[in-house]
């Protein structure tokens, strides 16, 4: 091979990926590793990289302890309730602690925060949200993680965790490639905290054309968090808990501020308020401790967001779509007119681009609603991601192995999606989970944990053959065919992708089969995964580029499979609105009031699953 | 073709090629233009359009759903800290501009160095506060007050249903 293998020895703390999660890790690791080295890798540009490039219009994780609004538990029951229960509640509690210094510091760094100018306070959009100009929220955090670290690899895909060959399951660093010079990057590390993203693109999309590229989740997301620590062999938690949004239509902008701030709501083709004609019935599914519908308006609760989801699904069953955000009415005050606007432009451009392009102007007309391909991640609605250890103070026994935010593999941490059972971090709580996560690695290294890492010389050189194996299977199978892109020997990323996507919607839920699955049909689909795993090993790469785009599929694989897994082992509908059971529609909260727990072995790719205890904060005084 | 680079603007210095989050704006080897190379994998973030420093850069919505005649149209300027945008609909009735700010610091200024902060003692790397804290928490006026923990705020955790 031509490329050059570049090494970079002796890192103290890797960041791999330096999103919102990463960039609070880089951060925060100078403050206490003074002399410790810092190291960046990313993918893309850490000024615009990661589900903040395009920049934020709120913050959705601010408790606003100062100003007397809530304190962690809330948080807590928060997303509890949201989660129908199914949270570490302790790395909860411990994010939602800190994450006011978070956003503190942001706002002193030069985040424009909007405030409310009656109580001095910051503007509330809901009881969690604030309101912030944030089209540069990335390019700003993204300064305090370069003023932190030693050394910023852009432009660098890491494919794999590296192991340390003294000590059994102790990570030791992480390779990957120069995605512009194609060069081998070694980054050999005491400490690796996982930065890396969620998973766009592998349930099939709703737009399958150019549209593709406008996923809810950014296109870039490629599940590389849970691709590098399932490789890894890393345990992983609530795999199969993914997210559907209802999102406006094609351009999937945010809803958020329209429900909370601009007070718009929903209704059916028939102009008529549809939710709450369904919940009798879903009471009947999930019980009444998570949907109370005769004492809802009385308890304030909010509804779950998945069962948000299952009535909008219901009613364009029911032949009563499409659902519409009634706009018209906040939209003729100029004022919430802007707003509505300046939050597309924030962070959703695209969905602007769409209501020019249709001459949809929200003010006399109201737009459709649609509810969206499945993603899976862990900071928004919902908390796939690793099995991590929790703060000691607050964990129990079962949630505590010496670290915070440790994953199973030693040495090996994580931050924002990469950690499980921590829904509602979003952006503010992916940077505090970073910080969390660099102060635990440091001290780590300090207890002389990571003493004694041997790297050989065979493991680099077998990872690199790895890396650049589907150019090899290009070069060789190229020249078999006249041209074009159908070749009996090899797949190339692109048809792989469309296979993974049609695979995840038709056996595991997608949008396509109205997000339903079962046993037999999970079955098919991990039959038919472990060949495309096999074809996996084909895929060919005329080109750098598509060398990024194979990995980008790998990880994408190993994140679906486990996904698979974990929805097979989960006999319950838990959360209806997001995915359905088909031969287990009920919530079974004697069997499954539990979180599930994964482990792929390394060497021959088996999987065991496991059930963990559900811990809840509860008061003193119960 | 989400964003697209016009022939007679784009000068190729390549400032779109080294921002894309997506890795999918590169320099075409015989016209020494940018171009956006796969427009499936494009978000329309726009990264590119602000970073270019001659608008050469633009958006036509996906072909998939936004008919043809719209337009988008974004300055970024980091020295005013503000961006502005026109929005020009497809029936020419709507065409406005909206402007935000982006920082309310100059640019770069505010970010603290934590190499320069003096070194955490003992009692605070024992603790569970993080830089900064719990002053920055402010808990109270004086920031003063310590960290929550689950004494402190009187709880504990039970495994199994909480209701």
């Amino acid at each position: 091979m031509a490329y050059k293998t570049i090494i970079e020895d002796n890192i103290d703390i890797l960041v791999a990926g330096a999103g919102l999660g990463g960039t609070g890790a880089a951060f925060e690791a100078r403050y206490w590793g003074k002399d410790k080295k810092i190291v960046i890798a990313e993918k893309a540009n850490i000024d615009r990289s990661g589900a903040v490039a395009q920049g934020l219009y709120a913050i959705n994780c601010y408790m606003g302890t100062r100003f007397g609004e809530n304190n962690p538990e809330d948080h807590v029951r928060y997303a509890r309730m949201d989660l129908m229960g199914m949270v570490r509640e302790d790395l909860a509690f411990d994010m939602a602690r800190h994450v006011d210094s978070a956003v503190h510091q942001f706002e002193e760094w030069g985040l424009p925060i909007m405030r409310d100018a009656k109580t001095g306070a910051y503007l509330r959009e809901g009881r969690w949200q604030i309101m912030i100009h944030g089209e540069s929220y990335k390019p700003i955090v993204a300064e305090a993680a370069k003023n932190s670290a030693d050394k910023v690899f852009n432009r660098i895909c890491v494919t794999h965790i590296l192991m340390d060959d003294a000590k059994e399951n102790r990570a030791a660093g992480a390779v990957g490639f120069n995605v512009r010079t194609g060069n081998y990057h070694v980054f050999k590390a005491k400490t690796v905290i996982v930065g890396a993203g969620g998973a766009s693109n592998i349930f099939k999309p709703r737009s399958v054309g150019e549209g593709a590229g406008r996923v809810w989740y950014a296109p870039w997301s490629s599940g590389s968090a849970y691709g590098l620590m399932i490789d890894a062999g890393a345990k992983m938690t609530q795999m199969e808990n993914r997210i559907v949004l209802a999102r406006f239509k094609d351009g999937y902008g945010p809803v958020g501020a329209y429900f909370l701030h601009l007070k718009t709501y929903t209704q059916n083709c028939n102009g008529e308020e549809y939710e709450s004609k369904w919940f009798p019935a879903l009471t009947e599914m999930v019980g009444k401790e998570y949907l109370d519908t005769e004492n809802q308006h009385f308890s304030h609760k909010p509804i779950p967001t998945c069962l948000r989801n299952h009535a909008f699904i219901s009613e364009v069953n029911a032949g009563r779509g499409p659902i519409h955000m009634v706009t018209m009415e906040a939209f003729q005050d100029p004022h919430l007119e802007e707003i509505g606007w300046h939050n597309f432009l924030g962070m959703t451009v695209g969905q602007a681009v769409l209501w020019a392009a249709t001459d949809v102007d929200p003010k006399y007309e109201n737009p459709e609603l649609t509810t969206s391909e499945p993603y899976v991640m862990g900071s928004h609605a919902t908390g796939c991601g690793a099995w991590c250890s929790g703060p000691e103070d607050v964990s129990p026994e079962e949630y505590f192995w010496g670290y915070n935010r440790m994953t199973t593999v030693e040495g090996m941490f994580g931050a924002g999606d990469a950690v499980g059972g921590t829904p509602h971090a979003f952006s503010s709580g992916s940077f505090t989970e970073g910080r969390l996560a660099a102060k635990a690695a440091c001290q780590y290294i300090d207890d002389g944990k990571a003493e004694g890492i041997n790297v050989s010389q065979k493991q680099i050189d077998d990872l690199k053959e790895t890396i650049y194996k589907p150019m090899e299977t290009y070069t060789v199978g190229r020249n078999e065919i006249v041209a074009g892109s159908v070749n009996p020997n090899y797949i190339n990323p692109r048809q792989g992708l469309d296979r993974l996507q049609k695979m995840m919607d038709e056996y595991c839920g997608g949008f396509g089969v109205n997000y339903m699955t079962n046993d037999k049909l999970l079955n098919i689909g991990l039959k038919k995964m472990k060949i495309f795993g096999e074809d996996l090993e084909k895929v060919a790469a005329e080109d750098i580029h598509e060398l990024l785009r194979a990995w980008e599929l790998k990880h994408r694989f190993l994140t679906s499979e486990s996904v698979f897994q974990h929805t097979l082992f989960r006999k319950e509908t838990r959360w209806p609105g997001y995915y359905y059971r088909g031969d287990a529609m009920k919530l079974d909260d004697e069997n499954w009031h539990v979180l599930t727990v994964s482990h792929r072995d390394r060497k021959t790719g088996e999987y065991t699953m496991e059930k963990a205890p559900c811990y809840h904060l509860v008061d003193d005084e119960e | 073709m989400p964003t697209f680079v016009y022939m007679t603007r784009c000068d190729g210095c390549g400032q779109c090629v080294d921002i894309c989050p997506s890795d999918i704006m590169h320099i075409d080897k015989t016209l020494r233009r940018a171009y956006n190379i796969e427009p499936n994998m494009c978000w329309e973030c726009y990264s590119c359009v602000k970073a270019c420093p001659h608008h050469a850069i633009d958006v036509r919505g996906y072909a998939d759903f936004a008919p043809l005649g719209h337009s988008v149209r974004v300055h970024r300027d980091e020295e005013k800290g503000t961006i502005a945008w026109r929005i020009k609909f497809r029936n020419g009735k709507k065409d406005f501009d909206l402007l935000a700010p982006i920082t309310t610091k100059p640019w770069g200024t505010a970010i603290p160095k934590l190499a320069n902060e003096s070194a955490p003692d003992d009692s605070m790397r024992n603790s569970h506060l993080l830089y900064n804290e719990p002053k920055y928490i402010q808990l109270d006026k004086d920031g003063k007050d310590s960290l929550h923990t689950l004494k402190s705020n009187k709880l504990s955790m039970k495994a199994g249903v909480y209701y």
